[in-house]
């Protein structure tokens, strides 16, 4: 009797072990991120829009201002400017990588010969394109005395000094984004590969022609792959320093035309140590970040065609 | 490649815009021909383009060999006259020999990858095969922090850093890796152990195997290719990393090839770009050895989960 009772009580404490125990080997397998998420992300998250409120530059403690950083932020022309610089840069960049991205899978599209090797021609220089090396290629190729400028001059044109100007820094900047189409392109080859076969089997026997074939199957089939490079790539470009900061020579100059948000954000908490402003900006940042993939998610629902 | 030999059938069918009469006799091969036309053309524009492309690459390649005076003449890629000094002065341009900042580099990024490899492949099982409560919102939590701007915790980061006296040490860049920070990855793997049969792991645990066994001895053997995509991403994005490299090393001797180059950059100008451009070739060689044999993972990586 007493056994049985010994039994059933072991039991029972094996079986809410186990219950526990699961619990307790997800707090064991997960004891790193967990202590990742607190101390490297989530702690420092709360620190930075505290100190988004206060005046801070890393030497004597932090004294509360309230609002005045995110007041000041729109009296400040060079944000200003960076805002501008930056909104330019992802929404024309952007764009054109991802028409160039599609562009190109179309073209690789229907298993070509030769197709992983031109894949992976053109995909390289996504990998290489945020290296600080591509960075110093940039800024001698569009340089005054650069290769784009020699090629020019075999055709009998004189080029100004591309990265030095104004007027055409930002859109060395934006080639150089542009160049990176290799990602989105493999990420749309997948999704081409996706769309059944017997959609366009099904259409060209109802005597669907292969434009039709196109605008009827392919372009919506396509559109939640349009989107999710979308979202991801406008969340990247926002985020983009490497380039602007080594072109620039880490000013964002000629006069502040390619001050990207992010290299603003570097030089005042990094350089000035205006760090309570610092954290403002990255607040902002998020932001739009935030803002920007919210509105695109609501969009989604006018152009983005799901399969159901 | 062996589609450039189509041209010359193309030359016997292409006059075919000829009676009617032989285009009945003649009609397959005319089809077959023309879509040789096209299929020729289009590989022709391919490789141009991809040539075009490549080119800006190349030509460093090319030019990093050249005497400096050259680069400023020579657009084209055969150098007229081969200077290599343009590396062994670069190599030793710098406070340190070029070596030793490849090594900090190496430090670095074998760390990064070694922590991620073990962090969020533990918090993957977690996610992947373990009951605990909370288990779905922990997991929104971390899908939430693959898109976290860094720019929002980097100044408390840097603040709590230097509290622990770990600037100018490689412990800010690898001990976040350690705590799967990069959330990303364990996303990646949690999609890769859902498609992992659950009869293997059910199986082992009849034999009395527990959790950190199957996650050892069945789950990691099996997911292979997706520690392979951990491991070669994180390689490059952390070979390729600046901005935290720029925050948190400063001193010379700590230096990683993206802020040697940079460095390399504002101290010499534009005076010395063939050996700028040589150090710059040394820092790609190892990304473009992993793209050459990581390449069938990279792809997969990034059509599954669209990452850069």
């Amino acid at each position: 009797m007493s056994s049985v009772i010994q039994e059933v009580a072991s039991t029972r404490r094996t079986a809410g072990e186990r219950r526990k125990g699961d619990g307790r080997m997800a707090a064991l397998f997960l004891a790193p991120w967990f202590v990742g998420l607190f101390l490297i992300t989530a702690g420092p998250m709360a620190a930075s829009l505290y100190l988004s409120f206060t005046d801070y530059d890393l030497l004597s403690a932090p004294t509360w201002i309230g609002v005045d950083n995110y007041v000041r932020m729109f009296e400040d022309p060079r944000l200003l400017q960076s805002l501008q610089v930056t909104f330019t840069y992802v929404f024309v960049s952007v764009p054109l990588q991802l028409a160039a991205a599609l562009a190109l899978a179309l073209v690789l599209d229907k298993g070509m010969r030769g197709l992983a090797l031109y894949r992976s021609v053109y995909y390289l220089p996504s990998l290489l394109g945020g290296s600080v090396a591509i960075a110093i290629l940039w800024r001698q190729i569009f340089g005054a005395d650069g290769l784009v400028n020699q090629v020019l001059a075999l055709v009998g044109i004189e080029g100004t000094g591309w990265v030095s100007h104004p007027d055409h820094a930002l859109n060395t900047l934006i080639i150089l984004n542009v160049w990176t189409f290799g990602a989105p392109m493999v990420i749309f080859l997948a999704g081409l590969r996706q769309i059944p076969r017997m959609y366009y089997e099904a259409a060209s026997i109802d005597g669907a022609g292969r434009l039709r074939q196109f605008w009827s199957i392919t372009v919506p089939m396509l559109t939640p792959i349009v989107f999710f490079n979308l979202v991801l790539q406008l969340i990247n470009a926002f985020q983009n320093f490497t380039q602007a900061f080594v072109v620039s020579g880490g000013n964002g100059g000629p006069a502040d035309s390619t001050l990207l948000y992010t290299l603003y954000l570097y030089r005042k908490g990094f350089a000035d140590l205006d760090m309570g402003y610092a954290s403002a900006m990255a607040w902002f940042l998020l932001l739009i970040i935030g803002g920007m993939t919210l509105v695109n998610f609501l969009a989604s629902k006018y152009w983005v065609h799901y399969d159901d | 490649m062996t589609d450039l030999a189509t041209p010359s059938k193309v030359t016997f069918a292409e006059p075919s815009s000829s009676p009617k009469r032989s285009v009945r006799r003649a009609g397959g091969t005319r089809r077959r021909a023309r879509s040789a036309v096209t299929s020729a053309l289009k590989h022709a524009g391919l490789i141009l383009f991809g040539f075009v492309m490549l080119y800006p690459l190349l030509w460093m390649l090319a030019s990093s060999i050249k005497p400096n005076a050259l680069i400023f003449r020579e657009p084209g890629l055969i150098p007229t006259d081969v200077d290599l000094s343009n590396y062994t002065d670069g190599w030793s341009a710098l406070l340190h020999p070029f070596s030793r900042y490849l090594i900090n580099s190496a430090i670095v990024v074998l760390g990064c990858v070694l922590g991620n490899l073990v962090s969020c492949s533990l918090a993957a099982y977690a996610f992947a095969r373990l009951k605990f409560r909370g288990r779905n919102f922990w997991f929104a939590i971390m899908l939430m922090t693959i898109m976290l701007p860094i720019h929002v915790i980097i100044v408390p980061q840097y603040v709590m850093f230097s509290r622990l006296e770990w600037i100018n040490t490689f412990l800010p860049l690898i001990v976040p890796k350690l705590l799967a920070t990069d959330a990303f990855f364990i996303f990646l793997m949690v999609q890769f152990f859902r498609g992992i049969p659950r009869e293997l792991d059910e199986a082992a645990r009849i034999d009395g195997a527990g959790h950190l066994r199957i996650y050892w001895q069945i789950m990691m053997p099996l997911a292979l290719p997706a520690l392979a995509t951990t491991a070669i991403f994180t390689f490059i994005w952390a070979w390729n990393d600046f901005f935290s490299q720029l925050i948190f090393l400063t001193k010379p001797d700590m230096y990683t090839v993206p802020i040697a180059l940079r460095t390399f950059v504002d101290s010499t100008g534009e005076s010395s770009w063939g050996a700028l451009f040589a150090m710059s070739i040394v820092s790609l060689i190892p990304v473009f050895l992993v793209f050459l044999f990581g390449q069938k993972y990279l792809v997969k990586g990034i059509a599954t989960t669209g990452i850069k």
